[in-house]
Order: structure tokens, then sequence, then C-alpha cells
């Protein structure tokens, strides 16, 4: 059960949130930094442990988005099944797309373009489809109640997706400790070398796509819920890959926290930097840019891989001193 | 004599427009090392992509165990029982030592623990132990050479192809880590090895296939093949082997 202990306690932490702060404004923030998180995560199996750097991961998320909201608009479906079919499309879809690049035997910057294109078509098409609701978007009706999916307080909507995200670091740290996810790390070492051992490349990496796009999904399920809306440009708009990517980048790729911690940096810094930039418009953004810039050329690990590096140069300062003490008395 | 565990069958590849094997067989006995030397550029690293499922052979069948395997991807093959090293090592780098070889045992064990326990005794096995919680890119070229080695054989093959495992390690290294090799056959695994440092051949091999320009010219015991006329020419040249005998006969 040591395995799992860091992340009860940072959901316990995170989980008693709402009991303090009451300000809607500032719960909104985590909600929506949540919700980051969890399409960090999602980006985070793929990019992270498999080494495929995805530029459309927005493709899940809008799917999960549309899925959750056109069932229950034009169909009459129950939110939460709707929430769980959205989920399901998601993964459905990166299974497809899993099953054609890889086949096809696309890496790296190949991979990036391709996923890139594949959202932006998505894109375009629920610009104009019906279905959508085209330009207009699809609007989801006001209801409250449980059974709709919809509440009145920001802490219920917190702890739902503070459960989410909590399910996406267990399945993180299930998969660094199973033989998939020591398989899955391989092939982005050095796919080759992997296939040599035994390892189904391809195989390893779409089930990999599978499970990505299914967190990122839910995180469109969960917006889609949250503010009862969705178009084309939130759904899939580029905004969407850009955030799943880079938040796992500045919090730490290829760990089980770093989309977590990166999501609430970026998000903070923001937030943050709208406050420093006051009226000035696009200063914000000048001011987010350049923090981010400087993040990554300090930490190009990320923060996490920062801060294990850190450690590791105090205890190896530690170990040299010690038994060099040792030594004098021998 | 038995029927070979490994038998490559007049294998040929093209490249474009050049032959890179040409007609190419030679078979493996089971529970014997068996050597493929050859000049550079002979195509032996080719022969053992094919051989592995990397490269896909234009004609020709590889036999393992009985069942034509030819043109199975390499995982497939990995699972058969046919593992391979590297002539330029593949360590994943940003891993440790301990990961590396636990990628290769995860293929028989599927449990962690299972895998992880058979890792390290694979890691001691060829000389590792100590060296297991460094990451890889710490390691010297003899200690990389060693983690290919382990890799592959974590993975619980019946034939191991070695590509050079020798190459670009002093006589010192050689030394060490020739009796882990003879080791591995020792305990029942049948090797295929490309190799370039004579003395190990000798002292290792019961059976040497040459390569030269994608063709087999001689197969035998490594005493028959060192005094074999075509392979003297092979390396040397056309008229070496003639020349270096009235040098002798002098």
């Amino acid at each position: 059960m040591r395995t799992f202990l860091p992340i009860a306690a940072v959901l316990g932490v995170l989980a008693v949130v709402p009991l303090v702060v009451h300000s809607n404004v500032t719960l909104n923030f985590l909600v929506v930094a949540l919700m980051i998180a969890l399409v960090g995560q999602g980006w985070n199996i793929l990019g992270g442990y498999g080494g495929q750097y995805s530029f459309g991961h927005a493709a899940f998320f809008g799917t999960g988005a549309y899925v959750t909201a056109i069932l229950q608009v034009w169909y009459g479906v129950n939110a939460w099944f709707g929430f769980a079919a959205g989920i399901a499309a998601g993964a459905a879809l990166g299974g497809a797309l899993g099953a054609l690049v890889f086949r096809a035997g696309l890496r790296g910057s190949y991979f990036a373009l391709v996923t890139l294109a594949f959202a932006e078509v998505l894109r375009i098409i629920a610009s104009v489809a019906p279905v959508t609701g085209a330009g207009v978007g699809t609007l989801i009706k006001l209801e409250l109640g449980i059974w709709t999916f919809q509440f009145q307080s920001r802490a219920a909507f917190y702890w739902i997706i503070l459960a989410l995200v909590g399910l996406s670091l267990v399945i993180a740290r299930l998969i660094e400790r199973s033989r998939f996810g020591a398989w899955l790390i391989a092939v982005r070492e050095n796919e080759d070398a992997a296939r040599a051992l035994g390892v189904d490349a391809s195989a390893v990496k779409s089930v990999a796509m599978v499970i990505s796009a299914a967190i990122t999904a839910a995180a469109g399920c969960f917006y889609a819920q949250y503010f009862l809306f969705v178009d084309s440009g939130i759904a899939y708009g580029t905004w969407i890959s850009v955030e799943a990517l880079l938040t796992p980048i500045i919090g730490g790729v290829g760990t089980v926290f770093g989309p977590l911690l990166g999501a609430l940096v970026v998000k903070t810094l923001g937030e943050g930097a709208k406050l420093v930039a006051g009226d000035a418009p696009g200063l914000d953004l000048i001011i987010y840019g350049a923090v981010l810039v400087l993040v990554i050329w300090i930490m190009p690990r990320g923060l996490i891989g920062g801060l294990t590096h850190v450690r590791k140069m105090l205890a190896r300062r530690e170990a040299t001193v010690v038994p060099a003490g040792k030594a004098r008395h021998g | 004599m038995a029927e070979p565990l490994l038998a490559v069958d007049k294998v040929t590849c093209r490249f474009g427009g050049l032959l890179a094997v040409n007609a190419a067989s030679l078979a493996a006995q089971a529970g014997q090392i068996t050597a493929l030397i050859g000049p550079n550029g002979a195509g032996k690293t080719t022969l053992f992509s094919i051989i592995s499922g990397f490269v896909m052979a234009n004609q020709g069948t590889v036999h393992f165990a009985g069942q034509d395997v030819t043109g199975e991807p390499p995982h497939r093959l990995a699972r058969r029982g046919i593992a391979r090293t590297f002539q330029i090592v593949q360590p994943f780098y940003g891993l440790s030592v301990r990961e590396n070889i636990l990628v290769g045992s995860h293929l028989r064990h599927r449990k962690r623990d299972a895998a992880l326990s058979a890792a390290d005794q694979v890691g001691r096995d060829v000389g590792l132990g100590e060296m297991l919680d460094k990451p890889a890119d710490a390691l010297t070229v003899a200690g990389r050479k060693r983690l290919e080695l382990a890799r592959a054989l974590a993975t619980e093959p019946k034939v191991l192809l070695l590509d050079e495992v020798l190459a670009g390690l002093n006589p010192s290294e050689i030394r060490d880590i020739v009796p882990v090799i003879r080791d591995f056959c020792r305990r029942g695994i049948t090797i295929l090895m490309i190799e370039h440092v004579m003395q190990a051949v000798m002292s290792l091999a019961a059976h040497v296939f040459v390569l030269a320009e994608g063709r087999i010219i001689a197969e035998g015991t490594p005493s028959k093949i060192v005094a074999d006329p075509l392979v003297v020419e092979a390396y040397l040249g056309r008229g070496a082997a003639t020349k270096l005998g009235a040098q002798h006969g002098r």
C-alpha cells in the first residue's frame, strides 16, 4: 500500500480545500485547474511514459464533451450515462487513431503532425455539422439535480473532478508498476531494443493511446457538465491540445504528479500574470509565456525532474562527505 | 548430425542495387556455440537482422526448432526464444541497469516482483551485480556490452544471437567476458555469435561459418577454417594464401 500513500496524501489535502475556502472564484479556478490536470494526465500516459508526443489531444477532449452534450440534448440520454458514453467514445477514437497511426509506423514529428491535423479536421467538421449545433454550439439545459449531473455548489463539482484526477493518478501509478508500463517506457527509450526483447511496440502504444484518450475524454465530459456549453472552438480548439502537453512538460513528463503540479502552477501563473499586467491588453500572455520559457530553460525535465535532481545532488554531497571521514579513521 | 535448432536456408537480401546477403545458408546446433565470421561489410549483421526479424529477406527461409519463422516480427521471435544483442549497444539510457534488464525479464514473468528478482539474478550472472541501481548511461563500454547481454539473457532465450559483444573491449575485458558466454552455453543456451576477435572464436566456437560478400564461403571447425586458403584470401586479398604458403615453404 506504500505505493499509493503519496497519492492518498495529496488527495486528502486537496479534498478539504472546499471546507476551508468558500470563495466561488477560487473554487472555480481550482476546478478548471484540476480539469486541465486531468487532460494533462491523459497526455502524460502516452507522451510522458510512451514518448509519443501528441499535438492533438483536443480530439479526445472534444469528443468526450460533444458526446456527453449531444446525447443529452438530442437523445434525452441521462447525463451520467452520457458522461460514461463520452469516455467510451474518446477511448474508441484513441484506439482507432492508434491502430492507424502506429500500424503505419509514424513516429516523432510525423506522429505529432498527424494528431494535430486530426484534431483540426474534427474541429472543422464540428463547426459545420448540424448535430453539433455547427457555429452556434450545443447548450445543455439548466436542470439542477444529482440525476442530471448539475450542481448548485462549486464544491460538488470540485470533489467530482478531484475524484477523477485521483483516479487518473492511481492509473498512472499502476501503469508505472506494471509490465505494460515497463514495456511502454522501453518503447519510449528505444523502440528497436524493446522489440528485440519481445515487446510488441505498436500494440503497447495503441493500448497507451486508448487509456490516454479515455482520461482526456473524461475531462471533456466534465467540461460539458460544468459549463453546460460546448462549441467547436472550445471542444476541438488548439488551446486544449496545448494545455494537454504544456502541463506535464512543466510539471514533469512521465511522472505521476507532473501533470497535477504543472496544471496548478501553469494556471496560477496565468492568473498571476493577469494581476501583474492589469489592463494592458496581451501583456499577461507575454509574462505568462516568458515565465514558461524560463521554467523549461532552467528545468528541462519539469518541476518534478528539477526537484529530484536537486535532492540527488544533496544526497550525493552527503554521501561523499561521510565515507571520506570514515576512511580517515580506518 | 541432429536437426539444427536454428537453420537459415539460402537467404538472399537486397538493399536496392546492393546484394547484402546472397543465398547464404547456415545452421546452429542446439547446445553449441556457432560463430559467424567474415570481413567488414560481408553482410553478417544483415543476416542477423533477418534471423531476428528486423529485416525482411527477399528469398530463403529461417527455421527455428523445426518451424518456419521467416518474416515474423522481432517481438514474436523473442517470444519463441530468439534473443539478440546489437553491435552498436542500445541501452535504455534513461533507466537504471535493473530497469533495463527488467524489460527483458518481464517477457517470461508477468508479475513485477518475479520479474525483478529474475532481473537481479541475470544482472549478477553477467557481473553487473554492483551496478544494478546505477543509471545505464553511467556504465563503461564494457559495462554496456554486459548490459546488452543481460537484457537478452533475461528473456530466457533458447538461442542467443551475439553481434560483436567483444568489439571495442580491451584484452583483459575480453578475458573477463569469455567465461560468461561459455557459461550460458553450458546452461543449455544455443549461441550464434558474430565476432572479429579470432582468439575468442577459436576458444569458444564448435563450428564456424565464414561470410564474404554476402556468401558463405567456408564452414567447419575453427582450426579447419583458419587453414582454409579461401578464408585467408577473403580477409587478406586474392593470392594472399599462395604467397603466404610460398613464404612458409622457403
